[in-house]
């Protein structure tokens, strides 16, 4: 694993996310109500909407283009046949690490 | 071969008939249809709510042209019939001969107009057909003072009409009180004043000797000598069946068409139906018997045996508001004993008239929830000896039964209870056809036709599927607001005013949400109804709310954004315009486009560009146009007197001054107005959700219009003389559409679900109410009205960026 600290978790909104810019792509990192984050590829397979400029409700997000819904914690579509990439992320002393190990590899 | 069939006349009753006909034997005919009016047939019944403004034409129209097409009917609409040639048979019309087997009139009835001097004057109207319903309306729109001449049915539904589209109405009636021939004095007392307490001014016992003026209808001269000013005369005294074409070929005529049993005129090849005809001396305006006509005629053209009889009709007065039901013979005559029942309180009065244990006659006001059921008594002459100490308390009462359940009532019915009285469809009916598979409202109108032409029996249709269906049937009006809640949003609203709740934690936890925090769907509407009625003690979330409302800019398809400047009435300056090039230019904004709105659009903003676009025009003095908003867009307006020759107001200063009022207030979607400075409508401004015309005399405020996906003019909420009461009713008018309507309803949709009286009871005349609702709102702007980019550049500036950018860290 390869952690990469991205910054305070306060400066993600509670029930909301913030864009990562990497090499690959774009990475959303969502925050929930409760105390947990979650990182998955920031494009909506559907017509490439910025998810992290959706509403995040539970552990999923609505698209903001046509209100296509991800489970956060899988990737995939309700109701849809498609899914988002997903990565590790965790909170560790009030900042937030993500691990793109799998993003760079698939790039690769 | 196929036999020819023309038919004369494309009215309710022969529209029926050729339902029938091409529904039992689509083969059987070639048929050509004649109709003087350049349309089709369409629901005349409700063209008094078209006149009112509650409904469109479109909404009316029974069938389009392609009803027509799928059956092969030949449409000669618009083209008048002017003779009969009985020998050739042939039908000889302004554009040529159609031969015929068979020929059906359906010519319908003539207004009658009264001899007196100026009835041919303009602005002298009947009231009968959509072009007379469109004049009305036409004469409305400039405002002024109206007089109907005649208080029945016909005369009424007119006054309350025009008094809808903000007249001065004045009903002019020869009897002792309004529609006498329905209603006892003591139920025409409750209507007329009724009807006065809505402003329309109530004569009786007045008779018209004249019309009066000089190129145009001025005013109505009365017999005693009083005279009334009217810009416009409706002619509603009465009708009498369109009997020339008949006459000159040579039928038997007495006052209408004379026909037998089965429709047969004294030609068996020519029948006759609906209000031209004269059967066993009786003539027809209403229309249940006119649907029996065209039921026995069709079955007469197809070879069966069919006999059309008389039956009771029921009346209703199609007044948003008033209620009442006549039905049988009520008149005092010895050997007959009343049953009275009155509740002054609430207006209500009920009369029973019972004549050899039998109930002949009925007459309710205010309340007329029993009348259906009164109906079937009499129609069936059902004896009444054991329920009559309990009679006039209803269905209920008569069998025991001691709560005024609505569904234990049409469960008392009989099966031969006649629930829908236009169509005459009997309960029997109903209940076969749910049984038959039709579970829902649509699939039931679709079979039976129940509810399907006035659809003032919808409440009791949809009991009947309640009463048969019980647990299954869910009442469409029911709408959950998502799958989080059973709640509908009426229900949320209530109870986050009166339990209280001023939260979203609060909603969530009290009303049993099923989920965590809710979706896409409930937050925003949850977060706008506590910030509506909350304006103080609840914080605004904007993770509850739409990408565009949380970045303050528009989202366009590539995720870039669109920025658009407030530019108050549409006016700008070049010290603007000037802001406006330089930001498109340093930030290479790829496009600069004008908006309907009058506005400029800044196209293809990169989120991260936002704060400093909105700086720089914060510099320059602009703000948000909130062109992302559910909530004010823009004010559009003309140049109005201060340029236009026709200008009547300074409709530019009165747009600016409603702009500065409203700007930043959320709604529960989006709010545009319009003010134009004359009737031209340059501004556009009765498409608008609230548009104001200005006029010599002031003010016509609109509200309700609709130019999205639905098209819709305003519906006329008040005319006033000063631009400072225009700008608190159209404040209160806000106010009352923040705190009452359903997020995502625009206003014409809330305003079809309350009521234009509804809304008009409390902004315009209530003035209490109005002072309270814009206080109300001023409490609510304190908080709201200031410049949210501004803001967003000294708070959240940096949230606009990527959190992180790994692409160099990747790259070392």
């Amino acid at each position: 694993m390869s952690w990469i600290d991205i910054g305070p978790i306060e400066a993600i909104p509670l029930r909301g996310a913030r864009r990562v810019r990497t090499p690959h792509g774009c990475v959303a990192v969502f925050r929930t109500d409760a105390q947990e984050v979650f990182a998955a590829s920031a494009a909506c397979p559907h017509r490439g909407g910025p998810l992290d400029e959706g509403i995040v409700h539970g552990t999923r997000v609505t698209c903001p283009l046509h209100n296509w819904v991800f489970d956060l914690t899988t990737g995939q579509a309700v109701d849809e046949d498609a899914r988002i990439d997903t990565f590790p992320a965790r909170i560790e002393a009030g900042r937030v690490l993500i691990d793109l190990t799998r993003l760079a590899n698939r790039a690769a | 071969m196929k036999r020819k069939l023309v038919v004369i006349g494309a009215g309710m009753a022969s529209g029926r008939m050729l339902e029938h006909l091409t529904e039992d034997a689509p083969e059987a005919f070639d048929i050509t249809l004649f109709n003087a009016e350049p349309r089709g047939n369409y629901n005349r019944i409700m063209l008094s709510p078209v006149l009112s403004g509650e409904k469109t034409y479109a909404e009316i129209v029974t069938h389009d042209d392609a009803w027509y097409a799928e059956r092969g009917i030949a449409c000669r609409f618009g083209e008048h019939v002017t003779r009969i040639d009985r020998a050739r048979k042939v039908v000889i019309g302004q554009r040529g001969e159609a031969p015929y087997d068979r020929l059906v009139i359906a010519t319908g009835s003539a207004p009658f107009i009264i001899p007196v001097p100026g009835r041919d004057l303009p602005g002298v109207v009947t009231y009968r057909d959509l072009d007379d319903t469109n004049a009305m309306i036409e004469a409305a729109n400039r405002g002024g003072a109206a007089v109907v001449i005649g208080g029945g049915l016909l005369g009424l539904e007119a006054a309350a009409g025009l008094k809808a589209r903000g007249m001065e109405v004045t009903v002019v009636h020869l009897m002792g009180h309004p529609m006498e021939r329905q209603l006892d004095e003591s139920a025409g007392y409750l209507l007329q004043k009724d009807l006065e307490s809505r402003g329309i001014r109530v004569l009786t016992r007045a008779a018209t000797k004249a019309i009066i003026g000089k190129g145009r209808a001025e005013a109505v001269l009365l017999e005693d000598g009083r005279t009334l000013p009217a810009d416009l005369v409706v002619m509603a005294v009465g009708i009498r069946p369109e009997t020339r074409l008949a006459v000159d070929a040579h039928l038997s005529v007495a006052r209408g068409i004379e026909v037998d049993a089965a429709m047969r005129t004294s030609d068996p090849d020519i029948l006759a139906l609906g209000e031209c005809v004269e059967f066993d001396g009786h003539l027809f305006g209403l229309v249940a018997p006119l649907y029996d006509q065209a039921r026995v005629a069709a079955d007469t053209l197809l070879g069966r045996e069919a006999r059309f009889v008389v039956r009771e009709v029921a009346t209703k007065l199609k007044v948003t508001g008033v209620n009442l039901f006549s039905a049988g013979d009520f008149a005092e005559r010895e050997g007959r004993e009343d049953i009275v029942f009155r509740d002054p309180g609430r207006g209500i009065y009920k009369r029973l008239v019972i004549e050899n244990d039998r109930l002949i006659g009925a007459v309710m006001y205010g309340d007329v929830a029993d009348g259906n059921w009164f109906f079937g008594l009499i129609r069936d002459r059902t004896p009444i000896e054991a329920m009559r100490e309990t009679l006039i308390f209803g269905p209920a009462a008569a069998q025991g039964g001691g709560a005024q359940d609505p569904l234990s009532a049409v469960a008392a019915l009989p099966p031969e209870a006649e629930i829908c009285g236009c169509n005459g469809v009997c309960k029997g009916a109903i209940q076969a056809a749910i049984e038959g598979g039709a579970t829902d409202l649509g699939t039931l109108r679709a079979r039976t036709k129940a509810s399907a032409s006035c659809g003032s029996c919808t409440g009791l249709v949809e009991q009947m599927l309640q009463l048969c269906l019980g647990e299954d049937f869910k009442a469409p009006t029911r709408q959950p607001i998502c799958g989080c809640t059973d709640l509908t949003h009426e229900e949320v609203r209530r109870l986050i005013k009166t339990t209280p709740l001023k939260s979203q934690e609060a909603v969530w936890q009290e009303l049993g949400w099923k989920t965590r925090n809710g979706c896409h769907v409930c937050r925003p509407a949850i977060n706008y109804y506590l910030l509506a009625d909350w304006p103080l003690e609840y914080r605004d979330d904007p993770q509850s709310r739409f990408v565009n409302e949380r970045r303050h800019a528009n989202i366009q398809k590539d995720g870039t954004f669109s920025v658009v400047p407030r530019m108050w009435g549409g006016l700008t300056n070049p010290r603007e315009l000037r802001a406006i090039a330089d930001v498109a230019e340093k930030y290479a904004i790829p496009t600069v486009k004008v908006t309907g709105g009058q506005r400029i659009d800044l196209l293809g903003v990169r989120a991260e560009d936002l704060p400093r676009v909105w700086a720089d025009l914060n510099a320059a003095g602009l703000v948000s146009g909130h062109a992302y908003s559910k909530g004010l867009r823009t004010v559009k307006t003309c140049v109005g007197s201060e340029w236009c020759r026709f200008g009547t107001q300074d409709s530019t200063g009165l747009g600016v001054r409603l702009e500065k009022l409203l700007w930043g207030s959320w709604t529960p979607h989006k709010v545009k107005l319009g003010v134009s400075g004359c009737p031209r409508n340059c501004a556009e401004a009765t498409c608008k959700d609230v548009g104001i015309v200005c006029v010599e005399s002031g003010f016509q405020i609109g509200v309700g219009g609709a130019a999205g996906m639905d098209v819709k003019a305003t519906e006329p909420l008040a005319q006033v003389a000063t631009e400072d009461e225009t700008v608190e009713i159209v404040t209160a008018f806000v106010q009352l559409y923040r705190e009452n309507a359903r997020y995502l309803d625009r206003p014409y949709k809330w305003l079809a679900r309350v009521g234009l009286d509804w809304v008009r009871a409390r902004v315009v005349e209530d003035r209490d109410e109005r002072a309270r609702l814009i206080e109300r709102f001023e409490i609510s702007q304190s908080v709201y009205r200031k410049d949210p980019w501004a803001e967003q550049v000294r708070r959240h500036a940096d949230d606009f960026a990527p959190l992180a950018d790994l692409r160099l860290e990747a790259a070392e």
